[in-house]
């Protein structure tokens, strides 16, 4: 809502400057987002008369005009706006003005002819885009007048914003209400009279939805004529409201908004047939729009018809077939209530708002129309002439918005708001406000008046109360609650300590958008059917991310393009997947935390006497088990289609699965450009966030023995498989088993590699015998020798 | 006529000038060998007489004892030299970097997050999660904007196709109703109803992108429900929190009437530092009010017999301030040389 000062003044004029009443609006809850002069900074500008305006000699579009601006001769000035003539009234900057954006006017020689100033247009003072030619002024103001002073440029224009439960405000009475109420400075709304009809004309009105329209009046004004000009004072209003003034009629409709707060509507009342009905529309209704929109209307949609169909958009926007143009000379003023359930959320939908529709959604004083309507005709009457017709009110009364009185127990304030405040302090804020408020046996009732839609509870009184004391003058306090522990559960590792554990491990946290590209779903992760954004903020931003991957590959993307060799980013966050199962939190989706890490780049950071050598699958193993420790999961070939066939793994914790670990695959390597391979994983956050609580063993006190052997088996034998089966034959003082060296080459034939092994062992009761050892080494090598017929290597 | 103090410093005199351990030795033989000086003094004394000679006798002996005396020490002293060289020889230069010294760091959002829930769980709050795909009805609906209120033009809201049911999350308030729900089912049959106290910092998304605006965001939002909450301790909480997270007291704060659908009274938190680097204007921070009776009901308490604050606020704003970041798109771009800065 933005507004110049003195119009605001004119109705509550508070012994404050303009700085402190936009902070005491601002403190209100009517936020001040500026508080500017109507135009910018500038000096030196003085009006002046155009006495003569010669061709150049040396230029063809300039002019040599002599200028009155009140001094003994007049000034020479070289001017090239197409509208300088002689007989107007422009601004003149004189020689030694100061224009916005720091223009110095200086004597100056153009084309040859001394020029002693300039002449202006209204967008090199600041005013306005308008940079067509010279800004006209009034013929009848005097010259050498200062033009700040002339056109009140210094008044302050106000910019609150407003919250949408304050409706009430959208008016210059709205403000200078809560002004009034605010400081106490009495109220002076606009004197309203009624206007006495002279003409017998009645356009007849029927209320088909009155729920929606329970009031609705209408006047038809005769012999007016619209090709007047909008005086200068109303113009100035609106255009410093942020209103463009556009022609008589409809400025004057605007001006009675902006002053009451009540949108109004005219319509030329030569192109309706019949009269007026308010209804819904019907199904497939189509109505061309002022907008040059042509809607197709919904049957929820309130139409205002005559007998040829709609008319307008009611309460949002009017039709271009019965609008008023400049030729128009008998006029249908219509000023109604409509609810805002009728109006909220149709604008929206077919992708526009008006200053109307703003306002009947939010709630518009349902007594209103008749004063504004009175307002507007006597404005018509009086700047565009003729003779206006009786009003014409229809009335549902039974569903106007009822103002039930609402009751407030005093205790509840200092209750809700913690300070104390006397029932009389509370009933003098109330009535303040505007509120009707009576007391009785300890209970206050207050009547709401008709321009609040934002108060109906007990609460909504409560914060008008605090808002009006001051929400400044309620202390901070510390409040006081039983002391007792938060869990503090040790069987789950937090996200803080899952993270802290890969940032030691040289790994940056990244955070990457949610929606990505719907391609990378289809084809990196094989989803056939992606979630889909039905409003996505770019096409490559379309679809929920079912992994965390792409993010982390469209990050390392980003860093590659800026030199960066080794990048190594872990992301925590949900993932999206389709989930049709009962017990999803959101039906139809499953809304996993997920933990994903990528690397890429040499193993280790550049240091001296290492070789580098780029990171692989083990290192990221490593990392991982690092990351799960003591949980030990285990790790499957399996296929997914982001990966490297032969390089990825299921990872497995007590025989679930809990995500993925592998080297991406090449083709996607070649396809996003990233040179090398990256190695990533991903898990599942609620499988490695559990943690058992460790249970105290007693340790042996006898000696260790450490024993190794090395095997050789055919390559394909995962190594897993022969831990495994040396963990089955273990018994317990078999305390670990270290597979400490691979080796593939001479001396061992092709197609085989050895395995070595160091078994560490220690009895909890007994020194280990000769016997003992060696009956455990012989079950090892006949365990492996009969399952993968592998052979001690000598 | 022997001189026995002169043998003892010809003695001092040859260890101290031995430089291995058999130069050491052979000076040893020269003073106590068979045919050593000492030996030789004490042959010498053959022809004394007696009386002389138990004198001069006692006399050499104590020379000798002075001589083996120095002879260990100068053992020792070659040792000790012979181990400092060893030690000398085996030093490092110090000053080259260690190995495998670099560590990655978390996302300056996360750092915040942390520390902001730490701060909170230290005043009784735990922390509580939600779904980010939020059913329309959690997300406006039972926080009092149901469809077509002019509230929800506030809220720029992405919509997935074909479910007009869900939305993504504009604010994290709908995990405010998930929370209570859950906590009034808990203690459905309790004596007394406990408090609940919760945060929930979250993922939040709206369709908007610009240098202080992106699509995908992060807010941090608070409840308390409780017999004896009242607006002032709302106050309390938020100051004392402001002026934990900066760690500073030089820190203004103030509550200004703004509206929300879920509170009554509703306001907006502004801070302004009275000093150090962004001393100056009032910065709005937070949201925050009683929570409104219609979403205490909608949350399974009985509004006459239980009141509650809530609020929130932007952990991306809060993190912009805090380190001074000044484009809020450099969170989401993973560019190492940003992240690399928070350690």
């Amino acid at each position: 809502m933005k507004f110049p000062e003195r119009w605001l003044r004119e109705f509550c004029d508070p012994l404050l400057s303009a700085e402190e009443l936009g902070e005491r609006l601002t403190m209100a809850g009517l936020e001040l987002e500026s508080l500017e002069p109507a135009a910018p900074p500038f000096t030196g500008v003085v009006t002046a008369r155009i006495l003569s305006a010669e061709p150049h000699p040396n230029a063809d579009k300039l002019r040599v005009c002599q200028v009155d601006v009140g001094g003994e001769a007049p000034l020479q000035i070289v001017c090239g706006a197409p509208n300088a003539r002689v007989g107007i009234v422009v601004p003149c900057a004189l020689v030694g003005a100061q224009l916005p954006g720091g223009l110095a006017i200086k004597r100056a020689k153009l084309r040859g002819v001394e020029s002693q100033g300039m002449l202006c247009s209204a967008r090199e003072l600041g005013l306005s885009e308008d940079h067509s030619g010279l800004l006209e002024l009034d013929p009848a103001l005097p010259v050498g007048a200062d033009v700040r002073q002339v056109l009140e440029l210094d008044e302050a224009v106000f910019d609150v914003s407003l919250t949408p439960n304050r409706a009430d405000c959208l008016s210059i009475l709205g403000i200078a209400r809560e002004v009034s109420a605010l400081t106490e400075a009495p109220l002076h709304p606009p004197r309203i009279d009624p206007i006495a009809a002279t003409l017998d004309a009645v356009r007849p009105i029927q209320l088909a939805a009155p729920e929606a329209c329970p009031r609705y009046l209408g006047r038809v004004i005769r012999g007016v004529d619209a090709k007047r000009s909008t005086p200068e004072w109303m113009r100035r209003r609106l255009e410093r409201s942020g209103v463009r003034a556009i022609h008589l009629l409809v400025d004057i409709t605007n001006y009675v908004m902006l002053e009451l707060g009540q949108p109004l509507h005219a319509f030329d009342e030569a192109k309706l047939q019949g009269g007026i009905t308010v209804r819904w529309a019907q199904s497939d209704e189509t109505l061309p729009l002022l907008n040059e929109q042509r809607v197709t209307l919904a049957p929820d949609v309130l139409v205002i018809a005559d007998e040829g169909g709609p008319l307008a958009m009611a309460g949002i926007m009017g039709g271009e077939g019965s609008g008023i143009t400049l030729d128009t000379t008998d006029v249908f003023l219509e000023s109604a209530f409509f609810s805002p359930s009728a109006v909220a959320g149709r604008a929206r939908r077919y992708g526009f708002v008006s200053e109307a529709s703003h306002r009947f959604e939010r709630g518009v004083d349902p007594e209103l129309p008749r004063r504004a309507l009175e307002r507007a005709t006597a404005l018509v009457l009086e700047l565009a002439g003729g003779a206006a017709g009786p009003i014409n009110e229809a009335v549902a009364p039974q569903h106007l918005p009822r103002r039930d009185p609402i009751r407030l127990r005093p205790e509840k304030v200092p209750a809700v708001l913690g300070i104390p405040l006397a029932p009389e302090r509370v009933v003098s804020l109330l009535r303040r406000d505007f509120l009707e408020v009576q007391e009785t046996q300890g209970t206050i009732i207050a009547q709401v008046p008709s321009w609040r839609f934002d108060l109906a509870l007990e609460e909504d009184l409560i914060e008008e109360v605090a808002r009006l004391h001051g929400y400044d003058e309620i202390p901070a306090l510390t409040p006081l609650a039983p002391m007792a522990p938060l869990p503090v559960p040790e069987t789950e590792r937090t996200n803080a300590e899952v993270r802290a554990r890969l940032v030691l491990r040289d790994y940056h946290e990244v955070i990457t958008y949610a929606f990505i590209d719907e391609a990378l779903e289809r084809e990196l992760l094989a989803n056939t059917a992606p979630i889909l954004l039905a409003n996505p903020i770019a096409r490559n931003m379309n679809a929920m991310r079912s992994s965390l991957w792409p993010g982390l590959l469209q990050a390392l993307q980003t860093n590659r393009k800026r030199q960066q060799a080794r990048v190594r980013l872990f992301e925590l966050g949900r993932c999206f997947l389709r989930d049709e199962s009962a017990g999803a939190t959101v039906a139809g989706f499953a809304q996993p935390l997920r933990l994903a890490a990528l690397a890429a780049g040499p193993a280790v950071a550049e240091q001296w006497r290492a070789s580098p050598r780029p990171v692989d699958f083990y290192d990221l193993k490593g990392d991982l088990e690092a990351l799960l420790a003591p949980l030990t999961p285990r790790f499957e070939p399996a296929p997914h289609p982001a990966l490297h066939p032969g390089r990825s793994a299921r990872v497995l914790l007590e025989g679930q699965a809990i995500g993925w670990i592998g080297e991406l695959h090449p083709e996607w390597v070649q396809r996003l450009e990233l040179g090398t391979a990256p190695q990533l994983f991903e898990l599942a956050l609620e499988a490695i966030r559990q943690r058992p609580v460790p249970r105290y063993l007693p340790v042996s006190r006898q000696p260790v023995v450490q024993r190794d052997l090395a095997f050789v088996v055919d390559a394909n034998v995962p190594a897993q498989a022969l831990l495994d089966a040396l963990h089955d034959e273990s018994p317990a003082w078999v305390r670990q088993i270290t597979l400490f060296d691979v080796y593939q080459g001479q001396g061992i034939g092709p197609g085989k590699r050895s395995l070595a092994f160091r078994f560490t062992l220690q009895h909890d009761e007994h020194t280990l015998t000769d016997d003992e050892i060696e009956d455990l080494l012989q079950r090892f090598r006949a365990r492996l020798e009969a399952s993968f017929s592998a052979r001690l290597r000598q | 006529m022997i001189d026995p103090d002169g043998l003892v410093e010809a003695a001092r005199q040859a260890f101290a000038a031995a430089t291995d351990p058999a130069d050491l030795e052979r000076a040893k033989a020269r003073f106590l060998g068979k045919a050593g000086a000492v030996t030789e003094a004490l042959k010498s004394l053959a022809n004394l007489p007696l009386d002389e000679r138990k004198r001069a006798g006692a006399a050499i002996n104590r020379a000798k004892a002075q001589i083996e005396t120095l002879l260990e020490e100068a053992r020792e002293a070659l040792a000790r030299r012979r181990l400092e060289a060893q030690l000398a020889a085996q030093a490092l230069d110090v000053t080259l970097p260690g190995r495998n010294g670099s560590v990655g760091g978390l996302h300056p959002v996360t750092r915040t997050l942390e520390r902001v829930e730490a701060l909170f769980r230290s005043m009784g709050f735990s922390s509580v999660d939600g779904p980010e795909i939020e059913t329309d009805w959690h997300n406006f609906t039972a926080l009092n904007t149901p469809a077509d209120h002019p509230a929800r033009s506030m809220h720029d809201t992405f919509y997935l196709q074909g479910r007009d049911d869900v939305v993504l999350r504009t604010h994290t308030s709908p995990v405010q109703i998930r929370a209570m729900l859950e906590h009034t089912a808990r203690h459905r049959e309790a004596a007394s109803m406990p408090d609940l106290r919760v945060i929930v910092p979250g993922r939040v998304y709206r369709v908007d992108s610009d240098a202080t605006h992106s699509p995908m965001f992060h807010q941090l939002e608070g409840l308390w429900v409780g017999r004896d909450v009242a607006f002032a301790h709302l106050k309390g909480i938020i100051a004392a929190f402001l002026r934990a997270f900066f760690e500073t007291e030089a820190l203004a704060v103030r509550f200004r009437p703004s509206f929300f659908p879920f509170t009554e009274p509703s306001a907006e938190i502004d801070v302004r530092f009275t000093s150090g680097a962004l001393e100056g204007r009032w910065l709005e921070i937070a949201g925050c009010g009683m929570v409104h009776p219609q979403v205490l009901r909608n949350g399974g308490f009985d509004p006459e017999s239980v009141r509650g604050f809530a609020f929130g606020m932007g952990l991306d704003r809060l993190t912009m301030l805090r380190y001074g970041i000044n484009d809020l798109r450099l969170f989401f771009e993973s560019d190492l040389r940003f992240l690399a800065q928070f350690r």
